[in-house]
């Protein structure tokens, strides 16, 4: 257990852009190497981050993200997106930083459950089979409310 | 500042990392062990080697980097060193505690 006074994250990710995905991963990971309870629960198209064919192949949003620097016209154009997904993929091996499949595995492993929502996965038309291996289980949203429900936990939405 | 522990007088740091790892033997890494609530085992023993090893050749400590130590999996290591195996290992081994986020 933690000496800190936040006991357990819940992390809902709603996108599945790498930035979007690597910041709930990273901090649901780092959660658990303090000795806090992390789980995360996948919804809408934070799905894609658990399916098994579009897990290895999440984009960066480059249109209608300033900080991109680059003009939104361009980030548009074909192949722009995949380039700079690939330029930023590049840059997270240097530092070491697993890729999706890769991640969600030390995650499982590293005690950290993963949820998936009910009504994203029965609104995408999706089937457990679809999905990790490692996948906790299929949850709505009132399962999920219930596993907040001790002392100092956390609910956090990306 | 200094702790006194396994009969002998070590520098440790303010959360109790060891500051020179010269000063560090087995006994020593024995007794922090036990203020973590850990009895150290042979498999324990084998972790803190590989650990202590990556340190020596300045390799950056990681979870991703337990997993294809080949010495042990992840679960295994979250096992042995409940509660932040990485931070309570570290600390065993008498080395800095790891600043990777990952």
């Amino acid at each position: 257990m933690s000496n800190t006074k936040v006991k357990k994250m819940l992390f809902i990710l709603s996108k599945a852009t790498l930035e979007n995905v690597y910041a709930a991963f990273v901090m649901a990971n780092g959660a658990r190497m303090e000795g806090i309870e992390s789980e995360i629960f996948f919804t809408f198209f934070g799905l894609e981050a658990i399916q098994k064919k579009k897990l290895e192949h999440l984009h960066v949003a480059t249109v209608g993200n300033p900080a991109m620097h680059m003009p939104t016209m361009l980030g548009g154009l074909p192949g722009v997106e995949a380039l700079a997904s690939k330029m930023m993929k590049k840059e997270m091996d240097k530092l070491d930083m697993p890729p999706v499949g890769e991640f969600l595995e030390i995650l499982s492993d590293s005690g950290c459950k993963l949820w998936a929502c009910k009504l994203a996965v029965d609104m995408f038309h999706l089937e457990e089979k679809d999905l990790i291996d490692d996948l906790d289980g299929i949850l709505t949203i009132g399962d999920f409310y219930s596993r907040a429900d001790q002392e100092g936990t956390q609910l956090l939405f990306i | 500042m200094d702790k006194t522990i396994a009969q002998a007088t070590i520098s440790v740091d303010q959360e109790g990392y060891l500051t020179d790892f010269s000063q560090w033997n087995k006994e020593i890494g024995t007794e922090i062990a036990k203020e973590q609530g850990i009895e150290m085992t042979d498999k324990h023993w084998e972790v803190i080697d590989y650990i202590q090893d990556q340190f020596k050749n300045e390799h950056p400590l990681s979870i991703r980097g337990i997993k294809k130590s080949g010495v042990l999996n992840i679960k295994e290591f979250y096992a042995l060193f409940p509660g932040g195996p990485l931070k309570k290992a570290t600390m065993i081994a008498g080395i800095p505690k790891p600043k990777s986020c990952i």
